[in-house]
């Protein structure tokens, strides 16, 4: 079945002919197409050469793996919407299926809106199942065969037979796609060449066999030029690296392991100095409790640390996060969010760790989060996280997302840092023999931020005690209640100078809409689109503001404020972004807050927000 | 009145004075044998000219998590979660590798909540001293049985353990310390030279050191107390430890004695009180150490001890300066760098 329509339950056959195929007007640059293999096939590379072409046409272009929590043999499916509007929301219909998997081939077909297209092989017989889907049935096992004598390498190779069949369907340009192909195979010429010819074999099949019926075709563009194409979690990793973070540590988890992996290999190449020492360290650790352990030690040393986690991490960690909070510890921690609670669905997205992290910890604790909406800002956020955790001696959290994290998107290039490293607040012995000794937990400079040293800083007054109870501006232990009580609206003054300190938001508001929508991280891309849609379809203007970090910055409060109504639109179903914007706002204006949720694992679609968004509205 | 001029006092090889190792005043009971522990912690440092702010100390919860604060004032200090100072302890050490670290946990810190962490610990071997104070009770909770807690002993309450204790020595052994040892806190002699020889060691120490609980665990029927401890206590070698800035000047006998030559020169000489006694051969002090417990004895001294395994810093081939204070020239790449990787990703 396609995934498009999989939790939504509408995959029931849209009646039509296919009479009404003939004679429709060309779908240029603005399709989607899906391709359903079962996971650890090898289509891969063929879906991302099938991206890379499209990209190297010009055209925005993005892709989304809908994976199983599984090594091999259960249905995967992958996604490239072409959107010469540069939308990169997933799109709900699928325009051309290439239908690969036996297993799931009829619903596949099945769940089609009328008019689309499917692919697949010719002895699946798919057509009986619907006379309104233009059908091209190809001989696969017989095109891999002739160009692929060798037995055990067919079943990686049909799979750029598919990518020739559609690259000759859709007009997809070939030099584009050698182009792409030579680049994924770029230290394996056998390997091009073999795959090469197996594309050619689809191309010229194609060519031969299946007169062109359907709408859907690509022409080049220059939207593209001078972009980049990475994932969430390489941006991620090149963020720490440009951060200068000094110690990683982790415990491997889907979705967030390739930030640490794709780290690993830059710091390799990059962090290596002549002399072949390293000036960094990584541990996979036992576990999650561990990772953040050594983060926060290390931290505390005068590392920049970091790890990598999803939510069952999340959870491990909540006891050291209160640490981290009450003893003032720096270390940045990076939660790609997949789908809980528990176990949950490991290999799909959502937005729902926000409230467990705001609050991670028993008593009174609360966190910075760093949040994401796109590769670049993965990127960005990063380097931010580092001097933010070391500036303000506390952890911070950077949520993303699968969504974001695990799939390939297009970006601006990413810039080189303006600002040195700001390592915070921290005295060195000559500080200490000028000052005459310090207190750790002084507000000295009325930002509620007080000072440290470093283990090995080399003077006799350096020294202080670091503890999760209670302690006194001097890191002494008390029970004292005016202690307490003070530390605690020290602690509470921080959070506010936190909140200058955060990204702020990004809004586009022109001062006449009375209706504003407020969404956070991978929410973005359909936010984008359904406000275009709300434009075009029903003529109704909306103000927008993209949160991108906790805790909330003025504009939020602004953007509230000046407006009647205001939608909160996120991946998760008890409204997270919503309960946290309560606790902040002023009595009058939480009763403006309406909700938008999309929950099904898959990434957010615009029609999902529009369709809510109407019928809240009363249109 | 007559004048007097005192004497001069006692100074170590950095000039220093016990003083000048103290820490604040104990908070502990009266007789508690973490205190004894942290007295000769402070005579080791103090013995061995270890500088006060080239050392991390390290603890996670639980009474003997608190004597951190009882000893060495002048390092820096960190009490951290409960069974959790093996990571705080290994993140620390990364970031700063050229500091001595002492971490002190309890019975329950170490065998129960934190045994995840501490095995893994020791099967990095890490360069940290860690220091178990085990009384076989929880103290602060008031008196509840911990894993190191023997099978059969009785509770104050009457209440009988039920299950087998967990060897901490044996266990640091099979994981791969490299230096096994344990000791009580009323032989001061014994944890004194076994202190001393940690310091001189590079990689992970794991000293347990019985620690009679004289408020829940000192009574008839507890094999942590005092009176047990006298009547079981059974040193299976007897240690000595020369300095490596002092002369060797006592000869021993090659034939009853290991003389090991420690990672800063100074030598550890182990005598033989027993037959079977090898501290290089791992099968048979876990055997040992087995066959105690049978026979109802506790072995004490140094069980195993590896010179040559390289420590987990060691293994990270890290620069020399610690990480953590690094300079951006050597933590940022360049721009360059950044507009060669962008160009790949074209």
């Amino acid at each position: 079945m396609a995934t498009g329509d999989v939790a939504l339950g509408n995959a029931e056959p849209t009646p039509g002919t296919k009479d009404d195929l003939s004679a429709r007007k060309p779908v240029i640059n603005d399709f989607s197409i899906q391709v359903a293999t079962v996971n650890g096939s090898g289509s891969q590379s063929a879906n991302s050469v099938l991206l890379r072409s499209i990209f190297g046409m010009g055209i925005p272009v993005s892709g989304k793996n809908l994976f199983p929590s599984n090594i091999a043999g259960l249905p995967t499916w992958y996604t490239i919407r072409a959107s010469k509007d540069g939308y990169v929301a997933r799109k709900k219909e699928i325009d051309i299926v290439v239908a690969m998997n036996g297993e799931t081939a009829k619903e596949d077909i099945l769940s089609l809106p009328a008019g689309a297209v499917a692919i697949y092989e010719t002895s699946l017989d798919l057509q009986q199942y619907r006379s309104d889907v233009v059908c091209y049935p190809v001989p696969f096992d017989k095109l891999t065969a002739a160009v692929c004598p060798e037995a055990k390498l067919r079943k990686l190779v049909k799979n750029m037979i598919y990518v020739g069949v559609v690259a000759k369907i859709i007009s997809l340009d070939m030099k584009a796609v050698e182009t792409a192909l030579r680049r994924q195979f770029a230290k394996k010429q056998k390997a091009a060449d073999l795959n090469w010819a197996a594309v050619e074999a689809g191309y010229n099949y194609a060519a031969e066999s299946l007169p062109k019926q359907d709408p859907f075709v690509l022409e080049r563009m220059h939207a593209t030029e001078g972009k980049i194409i990475i994932d969430g979690n390489a941006a991620a990793a090149l963020g720490a690296l440009f951060a200068g973070v000094t110690v990683v540590t982790w415990y491997p988890i889907t979705p967030s392991s390739s930030v640490v992996e794709q780290l690993i290999d830059y710091l390799k190449r990059y962090r290596v100095e002549p002399d072949g020492k390293a000036t960094f360290a990584v541990v996979q650790a036992e576990d999650e409790l561990a990772a953040v352990g050594m983060v926060l030690g290390a931290g505390w040393a005068g590392a920049r640390s970091m790890t990598a986690t999803s939510g069952p991490g999340i959870s491990l960690m909540a006891e050291f996060a209160g640490l981290g909070y009450f003893a003032e510890l720096p270390g940045v921690i990076f939660d790609i969010q997949r789908v809980g609670p528990s176990t949950g669905l490991p290999t799909r997205t959502a937005q729902s760790d926000l409230l467990s992290i705001a609050y991670l910890s028993h008593g009174d604790t609360k966190h910075v989060m760093l949040l994401p909406g796109s590769v670049k800002e993965c990127y960005e956020f990063a380097i931010a996280a580092f001097d933010l955790t070391e500036r303000l001696q506390t952890p911070v959290f950077v949520v993303s997302d699968l969504d974001l994290g695990m799939n390939n998107w297009m970006s601006e290039p990413f810039e080189y840092p303006e600002k040195p490293l700001d390592r915070g607040k921290v005295l060195n012995a000559e500080d200490l023999t000028r000052l005459d000794g310090f207190a750790r937990y002084k507000d000295v400079d009325g930002d509620a931020i007080p000072y440290r040293t470093l283990p090995g800083t080399d003077h006799p007054k350096a020294s202080y005690f670091t503890r999760g109870s209670g302690h006194n501006e001097k890191a002494l232990y008390t029970e004292r209640p005016d202690d307490y009580q003070n530390l605690m609206e020290r602690l509470n003054r921080k959070f506010e100078t936190a909140r200058t300190l955060v990204p702020h938001p990004i809004v586009v508001q022109d001062g006449k809409s009375k209706i504003g929508i407020i969404a956070f991280g991978t929410s973005d891309f359909a936010v984008i689109e359904g406000r275009d849609q709300l434009r075009k379809e029903y003529g109704v203007e909306t103000d927008y503001l993209r949160v991108r970090a906790f805790p909330f910055t003025r504009e939020v409060h602004d953007f509230v404020a000046s407006h009647d109504r205001v939608y909160i639109v996120e991946q998760n179903r008890d409204a997270q972004l919503l309960s946290l914007l309560k606790l902040d706002l002023p009595a009058e204006d939480i009763v403006k807050l309406r909700s938008i949720r999309h929950f099904n694992g898959l990434p957010m679609d615009a029609l999902s927000l529009t369709d809510e968004f109407v019928l809240q509205e009363g249109i | 009145m007559a004048t007097t001029t005192a004497p001069n006092p006692k100074v170590n090889r950095l000039g220093l004075q016990v003083l000048d190792y103290r820490g604040g005043k104990t908070t502990l009971c009266a007789g508690c044998g973490h205190n004894a522990i942290s007295e000769r912690i402070i005579d080791a440092l103090y013995e061995m000219g270890v500088q006060p702010e080239r050392l991390m100390k390290l603890s996670g919860i639980g009474c003997s998590s608190k004597s951190p604060a009882y000893f060495l004032s002048r390092a820096h200090s960190f009490n951290s979660v409960h069974g959790r100072m093996p990571s705080v302890a290994t993140g620390a050490l990364l970031a700063n590798k050229t500091m001595k670290a002492l971490g002190v946990s309890g019975d329950g810190d170490t065998a129960s909540i934190g045994v995840g962490q501490f095995i893994h610990l020791m099967r990095r071997n890490l360069p940290l001293i860690y220091i178990i104070e085990d009384n076989g009770v929880y103290g602060l909770t008031k008196g509840q049985f911990s894993a190191t807690a023997d099978l059969g002993s009785k509770l104050k309450t009457g209440v009988i353990n039920d299950l087998p204790a967990i060897d901490t020595c044996a266990l640091a052994i099979q994981l791969g310390a490299t230096f096994v040892g344990r000791s009580f806190s009323g032989d001061k002699k014994q944890l004194l030279a076994m202190l001393k020889a940690a310091i001189a060691h590079k990689g992970t120490v794991m000293l347990d050191v019985i620690s009679p609980c004289v408020t829940f665990n000192d009574h008839e029927g507890s094999t942590k107390s005092y009176k047990y401890m006298q009547e079981h206590e059974e040193a299976i070698t007897e240690v000595g430890f020369v300095p490596h800035f002092e002369d060797i000047a006592v000869d021993y006998d090659a034939g009853t004695t290991y003389d090991v030559q420690m990672h800063d020169g100074s030598h550890l000489r182990l005598r033989k009180l027993r037959d079977d006694y090898n501290p290089n051969d791992r099968a048979s002090a876990v055997k040992q150490l087995m066959e105690a417990h049978e026979k109802g004895e506790v072995l004490t001294g140094v069980f195993y001890l590896d010179t040559e395994k390289p420590s987990f810093t060691d293994m990270l081939n890290l620069v020399d300066q610690p990480l953590g204070t690094l300079p951006e020239s050597r933590t940022r790449p360049s721009k360059q760098v950044l507009q060669e990787i962008m160009s790949k990703l074209q």
